[in-house]
């Protein structure tokens, strides 16, 4: 089995400070009838191996069309990137060409999708989906594909994988469903994956056998894994470092215990004091007023200023810029002090 | 929120199988999916009675049984001492004034054709004699108004509104016949996290006003702790736990109201490499055959011959101070700090 050189892409890392990804002020934007929707302004974060980022956000505010645009799976056109770099192993991605790009895409940069049934083809056997990854990557005979993915997917515990390789997709739970989709996704022992949402349509107990799988995989083959949610319990549980997005703009980023223990923006305070606490019970729970932002019509200045209680005058003039608070965090608030010390709104 | 005591409603040993068939002409009858299978409880006046589960337990069609939109295959509904399980006709349309519900979606359960004013008002048409015809506007404004919607957008369609106000306009709909008794399937769950907070908000602001009695469905356990006086925990058909917020959250005494508690992801990092957590395996058995015996047999840790012999009945167990159905029921704190 010989992996595909590149000879536009480094094969191992070894590129000094460089981290294994790195996205670099992206900009997508859409272009539909009723004008430009900027889905993503800026937005730049960083993933070393081994290590679980979590891209923390509502519907809408562009999470998953920057994990889209790092696989390269955006419709191009309606979407565009007009500025921007993704760098892997130092190399900009949107830089190469298609077939390199292909090259890249499902062997050193996988990604998994929420909903495992409508992401599975219905007329094909998951053994034969899952075996496709070898024979159109690796040039690997049927015969011998299937035997891999019986393989995978014993490695995903999947009970009695021999007996099921020949089922469809129908035929499974929805928790086995998105194991297979995970067997797809690390068939090809990829450097980076992508998890969107990988457990919001599960149930609680399912979903912890899925997290529990993913951090299992991670350890074994010490791949990068960026986990896109909404879910503040999840990510708790699992990242090294969060990014939360907020109308196509990332508004914080820190270490996990940080931004549990003293967010720094108000948009991420706001959430964490939305959560039902047991010291809270019966009381009214702390809401965040108001709506997310129309991306067609965005608020001027920060877009989070019509939401914010710490709103001041030149909050609806000026968008902050990404503020360095130590060499880990960063807070897009004019007063992420204030935030930060907690002072009352 | 006291319990105001007053019992308004009492389900008693409720069933709900959905036929299996086979056949097309001549259709015979080859099992049948237990989706409620035998589920009693009592609900007070003004008070919340959360339901959580997995899918597939049950607890939506427990709600759409509760709502008479199905009928049971035996047991009782009683709603203010009448069974509702067996009324029909002018009988059954008078109490169902009594019991509404929100339903989990607000994208797909409004109509897109109508306008808020008809969606809300429409409540009215059929029970007439809430509010005479000229007066339906007016009432229907009223009602915007209590949910904090703007009673000038009565001619708006629901497309106009964010998921968080069409879930508010769901709520208004709700409460147009005056019900005492509100099931909520899921009300949060379709919302952004920052909008999760206004609605539960507003219907808590809602049950003190009204004095509104709620069955609330959901599968997010901290919402439903937030909210619920009481909480009953469903699996494959049956209440396995019953009890107080508290019991349930802080003493569970059934392996699976452990596993699932244990399961919850916590949002606080801090300690996050001790937390316990009981990971089961597999997934819940078919409700077309559920296992002899208790049902959480299959997967359960503490499982003996006894299990599968004989089925545990929710009662007080030796040690717990609520009704469990299990015959090794001990009580084991899962979620420590909170």
């Amino acid at each position: 089995m010989s992996k595909t050189s590149l000879r536009t892409l480094p094969a191992e890392g070894g590129l000094g400070d460089e981290p294994l990804l790195a996205v670099e002020d992206l900009h997508v934007e859409f272009v539909t009838r009723a004008g430009v929707v900027r889905a993503v302004n800026g937005v730049s974060y960083s993933l070393n191996p081994g290590e679980t980022l979590a891209v923390l956000g509502e519907s809408g505010s562009g999470k998953s069309v920057t994990a889209q645009a790092i696989m390269g799976i955006l419709d191009m056109p309606p979407a565009r990137i007009p500025k921007g770099e993704i760098r892997f192993r130092g190399t900009d991605l949107l830089k190469l060409s298609d077939e390199a790009r292909t090259q890249v895409r499902g062997q050193r940069i996988a990604m998994i999708f929420q909903d495992a049934l409508s992401a599975l083809n219905p007329v094909f056997t998951v053994g034969w989906q899952i075996s496709e990854m070898f024979r159109v990557h690796r040039g690997m005979s049927k015969r011998d594909a299937m035997a891999k993915a019986v393989e995978l997917m014993d490695r995903v515990r999947i009970p009695a994988a021999k007996q099921r390789v020949n089922d469809y997709p129908h035929q499974f739970s929805g928790g086995m469903r998105q194991r297979i989709m995970i067997a797809m996704s690390i068939a090809l022992d990829p450097e980076v994956l992508i998890a969107d949402e990988p457990t919001t349509a599960l149930d609680v107990t399912v979903q912890a056998q899925i997290m529990e799988l993913l951090a299992d995989l991670q350890r074994e083959s010490n791949m990068g894994l960026i986990l896109i949610t909404h879910d503040l319990g999840v990510v708790a549980d699992v990242a090294d470092k969060i990014a939360v997005m907020y109308a196509g703009r990332i508004v914080e980023n820190a270490p996990v215990y940080d931004i549990y223990r003293t967010p720094a923006h108000p948009y991420t305070k706001g959430l964490l004091e939305s959560i039902p606490r047991v010291d809270l019970k019966g009381q009214e729970l702390y809401a965040i007023k108001g709506l997310p932002p129309n991306l067609l019509n965005m608020p001027t200045g920060c877009a989070f200023h019509p939401r914010c209680p710490y709103r001041q005058d030149n909050c609806v003039t000026d968008a902050p810029p990404l503020y360095g608070i130590s060499g880990t965090r960063n807070s897009a608030c004019h007063y992420w002090r204030e935030v930060l010390d907690g002072d009352p709104r | 929120m006291a319990t105001q005591g007053e019992r308004i409603l009492e389900v008693r040993d409720l069933v709900k199988h959905f036929p299996l068939t086979q056949g097309i002409m001549f259709k015979k009858q080859i099992g049948a999916i237990k989706a409620v299978d035998g589920v009693s409880f009592d609900l007070n006046k003004g008070e919340t009675l959360g339901i959580v589960g997995e899918s597939g337990c049950g607890k939506s069609t427990l709600a759409k049984v509760l709502m008479a939109l199905e009928r049971p295959t035996s047991g009782s509904v009683v709603v203010n001492g009448r069974d509702m399980a067996r009324a029909k006709g002018a009988d059954l349309k008078r109490m169902r004034r009594n019991i509404q519900m929100v339903m989990q979606d607000p994208y797909t359960s409004l109509n897109p054709r109508m306008t808020v004013g008809d969606i809300v008002g429409e409540p009215f048409e059929i029970h007439t004699e809430v509010a005479p015809k000229g007066d339906r506007r007016r009432k229907v404004q009223e009602l915007l108004e209590v949910v904090g919607l703007n009673p000038d957008h009565i001619n708006r369609y629901p497309h106009q509104f964010s998921g968080g106000q069409r879930q508010r306009i769901g709520i208004a709909r709700g409460l147009a016949l005056q019900p005492e008794i509100i099931v909520c399937d899921e009300p949060v769950s379709a919302l952004d996290v920052s909008i999760q907070a206004q609605v539960i908000n507003l219907l808590e602001r809602l049950q003190n006003e009204f004095g509104l009695a709620y069955i609330f469905i959901a599968h997010d356990l901290s919402v439903v702790r937030h909210i619920s006086d009481r909480v009953a925990v469903m699996y494959l058909g049956k209440m396995v736990e019953l009890g107080k917020d508290l019991e349930i959250y802080d003493r569970p005494a059934h392996p699976y109201t452990q596993a699932l508690l244990s399961a919850v992801p916590v949002p606080d990092p801090e300690g996050r490499e001790q937390r316990e957590r009981i990971i089961l395996q597999g997934d819940p058995p078919s409700p077309a055959n559920p296992p002899s015996g208790c049902r959480f047999r299959t997967r359960c840790w503490k499982a003996q011959e006894i299990c599968a012999e004989q089925e545990p009945l929710l009662q007080i167990r030796p040690g717990t101070a609520h009704l469990s159905a299990c015959h090794f029921a001990e009580t084991h704190d899962v979620v420590h700090a909170g």
